[in-house]
């Protein structure tokens, strides 16, 4: 299964590396913070935002326990509106459909505007494989592609990065990749964003070929939806005469209504705003005689994992995710360790809970991910869609620890116990790191009584074998993370 | 087995769970949200447009219908721009007090040529009060997606209070999806840099609003 970063040290070390550097941590800080203040301030816009969270999570609910039903029918609407409907099983095949795709148009250059599926299924390496220049086109994405760099961020990928290090990228790479930046370029944003608009538009205006993800496809009427700022959307959308979208099956929505509740909390809990600036809606293609907009336009459904994450009945809800990045900005553990060290492109607490889930829990990172929190409750709190990470962590952490029945491939498999072996003491050392350092807890919010719930009788992962042997106590007023500060698992008795 | 029947059987089987006879969609999502926020006269909800699309940058201007070829040529005139281009169905008399040189929408025009205009006038579909929104759909007075996009100065013209909707609820409910939808909220701009929030990226770096009274 792709998508691995592959060399990845398992989240402890990473993020151990991660805290040991002060630029990386002040970028970090000063972006997370600043979303999230922002983003309290656009959410208490609303008054029913209880409502809009649970419609949200009805939405997605529903549509998951019914997801055969949907997705037949999208790709009957796709198909009355001009679209043709790939479907891929893993990564190898969807990046198999679009590279044939691509070739059979001709063309060795596409641009791309900014998808998590793409990135999750390595598109761009596979495109690169076959002789095919992918352009990212996003102002992050082109930092970090240009910065040969991975993203951080689900939101703004290139969050890790000042504008210093932005100039000297500009300055040293765009001229490898067509029009190099401007002589004597500051490090000011306007001017930055300056050079990117220069360097990008000669690739827009000369674009045959598209790609795109899409936040929501709507299974009655076939529509999909992009939503972003800076307009690089709208051009990978609209300029090329081939659009290839390539979409996990989980992004369905029933119906066209459904986009008002998500219009409604996607923008405001991601960027903070009451909306982006623009948001792309087509249905196929536009009937030939208009001719506005790509006249051949490919839907590539994928599942790599997706169906193995919808068999866990509990871990399902990790498909309600609509990415829009808030779970990260209150992470205290994210807020230290930085994107990089989840060694997924889904990073934060949804990461935690949604890499082990698509790719399984083989790898050490994989079996340390659900160690990545420490259980304050935070994400659940902010998460728009209502998904119940902590929740999901704890019954992570427990498959990892105790074993169970797990969903790989589409086949029923028995996971072993990790008892001494990697995966624990992966979690052992992850633990530590999160419980050893109390500032990193500290600012997330304290909800005593809601963890309680995530105290099972006996404890997954490190506390298991002290946990065995007697009841836990009762923790009415003892979030996790401080009867680990307090006992370390058991190993220090307090005294 | 192709990959379709692959997904769905594996789909099928991960839902083993799932009652057949599960709660149907009409009672498994509760819409107990509101379908606007707050009770506002049709003059305030036009005054909350144009606070929020000032708030996101967009230059707001207001006139008398028959004010308007005057203020669009004015804003022509501020932003020195030589061309304009003009989407097929646009209302002659808007542009009646313009010399500026006239650039038709046209299928065949190469984006070449449209990024060597200097501006774009367009209606639209409908502007969304409470976020600030202005929703093109393609419609005759808006023309191809890409005039309103390539380039760099949009003027935008909203008949108020008929075009203005409170919400994104009652939006949805007025448009098409079987047209392509272009959702403009402010102009282009980009926070990716030091979360310093930067205009003009991609698309218009000025977007002009014009709120046009009917009568
Ligand atoms: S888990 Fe929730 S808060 Fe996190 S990115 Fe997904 S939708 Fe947003």
């Amino acid at each position: 299964m792709s998508g691995t970063f592959v060399g990845m040290p398992a989240f402890p070390e990473a993020a151990r590396e991660a805290v040991g550097n002060p630029t990386l941590r002040g970028n970090l800080r000063h972006a997370t913070h600043t979303i999230r203040a922002k983003r309290a301030v656009a959410v208490s816009e609303l008054d029913d935002w209880a409502a809009l969270r649970e419609a949200g999570k009805q939405i997605k609910d529903h549509t998951l326990r019914h997801l055969d039903r949907y997705l037949v029918q999208l790709e009957e609407s796709v198909t009355a509106a001009g679209g043709v409907v790939h479907w891929a099983a893993d990564a190898d095949e969807a990046n198999r459909i679009v590279v044939g795709l691509v070739r059979a148009t001709g063309e060795s250059e596409v641009v791309k505007v900014k998808s998590m599926a793409t990135q999750e299924i390595g598109l761009n390496e596979a495109l690169e494989a076959a002789g095919i220049h992918a352009y990212e086109t996003d102002l992050a994405e082109l930092i970090v592609q240009l910065g040969k760099d991975r993203p951080s961020h689900i939101l703004v990928p290139a969050i890790h990065r000042n504008r210093g290090e932005i100039r000297e990228i500009f300055a040293r790479e765009m001229s490898e990749w067509g029009r190099p930046a401007p002589e004597n370029l500051t490090d000011t944003p306007a001017e930055l964003a300056e050079a990117a608009r220069l360097h990008l538009r000669e690739k827009f205006l000369r674009a045959k070929v598209g790609i795109s993800g899409a936040n929501f496809m709507v299974a009655e009427t076939g529509t999909l939806m992009v939503v972003e700022s800076e307009g690089n959307g709208r051009m990978c959308l609209t300029l090329p005469e081939t659009l290839i979208s390539v979409v996990g099956i989980e992004k369905t929505v029933p119906t066209w209504r459904d986009l008002e509740v998500f219009l409604q909390t996607l923008p405001r809990s991601s960027t903070a705003e009451r909306m982006n600036p623009y948001t792309s809606m087509w249905t196929g293609t536009t009937d030939s005689g208009a001719a506005d907009g790509p006249r051949t336009f490919h839907l590539v459904l994928v599942d790599n994992g997706r169906t193995d994450t919808l068999a866990d009945e509990v871990g399902r809800q990790a498909l309600r995710c609509i990415r829009c990045s808030a779970c990260l900005n209150v992470c205290p553990v994210y807020e230290r360790a930085g994107g990089h060290a989840y060694g997924s492109v889904y990073p934060g607490p949804i990461g935690a809970i949604l890499s082990p889930q698509l790719r399984g829990t083989g790898s050490e990172i994989d079996a340390s991910l659900p160690y990545a929190s420490s259980l304050c409750g935070a994400c659940y709190e902010v998460c728009p869609v209502a998904i119940d990470i902590p929740e999901v962590l704890v019954h992570l952490r427990e498959r990892i620890a105790e074993g169970g029945q797990v969903t790989r491939q589409g086949n029923k498999a028995v996971l072993k116990p990790a008892k001494g072996h990697a995966a624990e003491r992966a979690a052992m050392r992850a633990a530590r790191w999160a419980f050893g350092h109390p500032g990193a807890l500290r600012t997330g919010q304290r909800l005593a009584s809601r963890t309680r719930r995530f105290h099972p009788r006996t404890l997954p992962g490190p506390g298991r074998a002290w946990s065995a042997t007697r009841d836990l106590p009762a923790v009415p007023a003892e979030p996790f993370r401080d009867w680990w500060q307090r006992t370390r698992g058991g190993k220090d008795v307090p005294k | 087995m192709s990959s379709r029947d692959l997904i769905l059987g594996r789909v099928r089987r991960a839902l083993a769970d799932v009652p057949r006879n599960d709660t149907p969609y009409e009672q498994a999502v509760q819409r107990e949200y509101r379908r606007e926020h707050g009770d506002r006269s049709t003059a305030r909800t036009v005054d909350l447009l144009a606070e929020n699309l000032a708030d996101y940058r967009a230059l707001v201007h207001r006139c008398a219908a028959g004010d308007l070829a005057r203020t669009v040529a004015g804003l022509l005139d501020a932003h020195g721009s030589a061309s304009v281009v003009v989407p097929a169905g646009l209302d002659g008399t808007w542009l009646a007090e313009t010399e500026v040189t006239r650039v038709p929408d046209r299928a065949e025009d190469t984006t070449a040529a449209l990024d060597r205009v200097d501006s774009v006038v367009t209606g639209c579909a409908l502007a969304i009060a409470e976020t600030g929104t202005l929703v093109l759909d393609g419609g005759p007075d808006q023309g191809r997606r890409r005039i309103t996009l390539v380039p760099d100065h949009h003027i935008c013209v909203v008949r108020v209070p008929g075009q203005v909707v409170a919400s994104v609820p009652q939006a949805l409910e007025r448009l098409d999806p079987a047209r392509p939808l272009t959702w403009i909220s402010g102009p282009s701009a980009t926070s990716d840099i030091e979360l310093d929030r930067v205009e003009g990226v991609h698309g218009p770096r000025t977007l002009e609003v014009v709120l046009v009274s009917e009568e």
